[in-house]
């Protein structure tokens, strides 16, 4: 379920914009009167972005209900693109909500600004042990501050999904699809297996003599973001990784950018010059809102990388078979991941904070993850659920050692954590756009912005230092 | 453009004038008009001034809306100097302004003329207005599926022509000229009218005699039109420009600031800024930045157009 991050987030600015403002002017002129105290006390408010995961969620809150007869949870589902600016828009006017599903790419952000109630302080959340919750999702959600500003609820990793009829069609395995490498110099056979799988008008494969590389019928490889938010999450962060690349100084709480690094920039020239050589579409030849989703499920192209939070979604191809297979091998002999996931935050807002805190231990209980297991829509957070969830998508004819084996191979590493997140994004994501669209050396691009980006945290540490002189 | 409407010493009345032969004095006025002024004068005071002074401030600041603002003097303003993206932006937006307001007032010069001397149809000019009638929003969402790469019909169209399909909101050469000429498509007819209204007081006389003069169309338009016309077009120049400036809405539904900032206009950039990465009082200094710009140019335009007098009078 992490979506692609801020770029989405920003495309519907426009109506937020006019929410936030108005919400705003209602803070400021105190108008914004919150319901009475007796009500709202007994009242849990909890948001979440998606669709496919409120029937589990929904199912977790009417068991908490029964438990807890003097509490009623009200949940709220807002599309991704809206939810951030309905929450930014609800922190400042106090009506806001008391517990709302948050994102790594996202949290150090309302860490800064303490509008999260550290669960660590919290009574019936201080007592959540690591040991119950997939290996360093703990650590993720845990601050700078050494606060705990999250309850995990699930995690995720990237995979190929492809359409089956295409693979048969090329003569390639799902076998095969899943045990390919890949280099920055000629691709490897990964890139050989994508060629094959391209067909353009006259049915002539990439990798035919006579291929048309300006009118492709089906392209090879999918793509929809170029840079998925910050680290290429769902598209080339894998592929980097495996290149040697890591995004930061440290896994979490970094104050050091790699954008600079050259195993970064041979990896994105590979893969963006995929593009060039008709096996990848274009920038702006897809529409990006689409995702990669549509451009898999119309037929478009033979194979995507996604996200595991989106298995339910490829599920619902009913013209042909989809299936998983492993990202390819890198340079480095490791066939990595990136991972990540989401968790519950309490706002410090929150009307009633001890109810707040019971229902996130709730959800991040045995007895509400093996609902969520069950659904099939996520991996559970718990290593006692997550086995279910296994089944259920086997069932559906996924193969799902494809994520978890990075992981456990210990080939998986989680996306960083650190201060700054919408300034860096508001730096990269011009960047990859430009390095997909115009096609210059990303080393041009990637050194310009990467000093810019280390700079933000430079000026943290001296403005520190000078607090501390004082 | 400041109307002076002089006051006509009333004619004498039947009454006689008081003894000294001083006028009567009217009665003071004064009171009815703050009466009159005063709800307009309220909204001015809520909605314009104080948001202004209070954006004005806020610049000074570091603010990020949840906690109080902490002065720290030119410190955004210094930054702002030093922003590269701030100077690509206003290029950009400057650039887009050029495009908007150069093609749009010869177009709607263009329709007000042909509305002006060719029809007298009610229903033509309100055809001419119907793009004005299209929420902004919804204007740019049209022409994203109009002018989509894959699957849109102006690309169908083309593909007809033999030309090659063009990423028209995705390249970044062709984004900016493809949102200004959206806005040209919504403010035309809106402009036009404005331009026509102009028109219609120019008086009859003046053109009588140019006829008689032996003067051709197009003479009358360079020799008598044009020169009568400016006061007005000085006006609708520094209203469309100045709306021009400020474009948003259009920009943040069509490409959002993509690809790679090309169409990362003024306004995109400081709502990312204020309402994306928080940073309040650096999103005002840019604002004040802009405030500032605007002004200048509304004042060469003032000056240049002389707009504040008129050849008729």
């Amino acid at each position: 379920m992490t979506r692609k991050t801020f770029t989405r987030a920003r495309r519907s600015r426009l109506l937020s914009a006019t929410a936030v403002l108005a919400v705003g002017a209602l803070a400021l002129s105190g108008c914004g009167q919150r319901e009475g105290d007796s009500e709202a006390s007994s009242t849990i408010d909890y948001w979440l972005w998606d669709t496919q995961q409120l029937p589990a969620y929904q199912q977790c809150a009417d068991l908490f209900e029964q438990q807890h007869p003097e509490y009623n949870v009200n949940i709220t589902q807002t599309g991704w693109d809206d939810y951030w600016q309905r929450l930014t828009a609800g922190f400042l006017a106090g009506t806001g909500p008391d517990v709302f599903i948050n994102h790594p790419s996202r949290y150090p952000q309302y860490a800064d600004l303490e509008v999260l109630l550290p669960l660590d302080e919290q009574d019936a959340t201080a007592n959540q042990q690591a040991s119950d919750y997939q290996d360093g999702l703990m650590e993720l959600w845990t601050g700078s501050d050494g606060h705990r500003y999250g309850s995990p609820k699930d995690w995720d990793s990237i995979a190929l999904f492809y359409n089956s009829d295409y693979l048969a069609d090329g003569g390639v395995s799902p076998e095969e699809l899943g045990s390919l490498e890949w280099n920055p110099e000629d691709g490897g056979s990964f890139e050989a297996a994508i060629a094959h799988l391209t067909v353009d008008d006259n049915g002539v494969r990439g990798d035919e003599p006579g291929f048309d590389k300006d009118n492709v019928a089906v392209y090879g490889l999918g793509l929809s973001d170029p840079g998925g938010g910050n680290t290429g999450q769902g598209q080339w962060g894998s592929f980097a990784n495996g290149a040697g690349w890591e995004v930061t100084d440290e896994p979490f709480w970094g104050t050091e950018y790699n954008y600079d690094d050259p195993a970064l920039h041979e990896t994105l020239d590979w893969y963006f010059g995929l593009s060039d050589k008709g096996y990848m579409p274009k920038y702006g030849q897809f529409n990006q809102d689409d995702g990669t989703l549509s451009q898999l499920m119309s037929g478009s192209v033979a194979v995507v990388s996604d996200g595991s939070w989106m298995v339910p979604a490829y599920s619902s191809s009913e013209n042909f078979e989809v299936g998983t297979a492993r990202m390819p091998t890198g340079p480095d002999g490791t066939a990595p991941s990136t991972m990540s996931g989401v968790a519950d935050s309490i706002s410090a807002d929150a009307d009633n904070p001890e109810a707040a805190a019971e229902f996130v231990a709730f959800m991040g209980s045995q007895e509400c993850q093996s609902v969520v297991a069950e659904a099939g829509v996520v991996f559970p957070a718990r290593t006692d659920s997550v086995e279910r969830t296994e089944e259920i998508w086997t069932e559906q004819g996924f193969d799902t050692s494809a994520f978890t084996d990075p992981v456990e191979e210990g080939d998986a590493f989680f996306l960083p954590i650190t201060s700054h997140g919408a300034d860096v994004a508001a730096l990269t994501i011009p960047a990859f756009q430009e390095i997909w669209a115009d096609r210059p050396p990303s080393a041009e691009v990637l050194d310009r912005i990467n000093p810019a980006i280390n700079d933000l945290f430079i000026a943290d540490k001296e403005a520190e230092d000078a607090d501390s002189g004082n | 453009m400041t109307v002076l409407t002089q006051q006509p010493d009333r004619p004498p009345s039947g009454r006689p004038s008081s003894p000294d032969g001083k006028r009567r004095r009217r009665p003071d006025d004064t009171r009815t008009a703050l009466f009159f002024i005063a709800p307009a004068a309220l909204g001015l005071a809520v909605f314009l001034a104080w948001p202004l002074i209070r954006g004005i401030w806020l610049s000074f600041t570091n603010y990020n809306l949840l906690t109080d603002p902490e002065f720290i003097g030119l410190a955004n303003y210094r930054r702002l100097i030093a922003d590269p993206i701030f100077w690509d932006s206003m290029l950009t937006t400057v650039w887009y302004v050029v495009l908007n307001i150069g093609i749009q007032t010869a177009a709607a010069l263009t329709i007000a003329l042909l509305m002006y001397r060719l029809t007298q149809s009610t229903l033509l000019r309100g055809l001419v207005l119907t793009p004005y009638l299209v929420s902004n929003v919804v204007a740019g969402l049209v022409w994203v599926w109009i002018l989509d790469t894959q699957f849109g019909v102006g690309n169908q169209i083309l593909g007809w022509l033999g030309i090659d399909p063009i990423g028209f909101f995705t390249d970044s050469a062709w984004a900016i000229p493809t949102i200004a000429l959206v806005n040209v498509w919504r403010h035309m007819g809106y402009t036009a009218l404005l331009i026509f209204a102009g028109l219609q007081t120019l008086p009859a006389s003046v053109y009588e005699a140019a006829r008689l003069d032996g003067s051709g169309e197009i003479r009358t338009f360079f020799s008598v039109t044009m020169p009568l016309l400016r006061p007005i077009m000085a006006l609708v120049l520094i209203m469309t420009v100045i709306g021009s400036f400020q474009v948003f809405d259009t920009v943040a539904v069509t490409t959002n600031g993509g690809p790679a900032n090309a169409t990362n206009v003024l306004q995109l950039y400081i709502y990312d800024l204020a309402f994306d990465r928080f940073q309040f009082g650096y999103a005002s200094a840019m604002s004040v930045g802009l405030l500032i710009v605007l002004g200048i140019i509304t004042v060469i335009q003032y000056r240049m157009t002389r707009a504040d007098s008129s050849d008729l009078a």
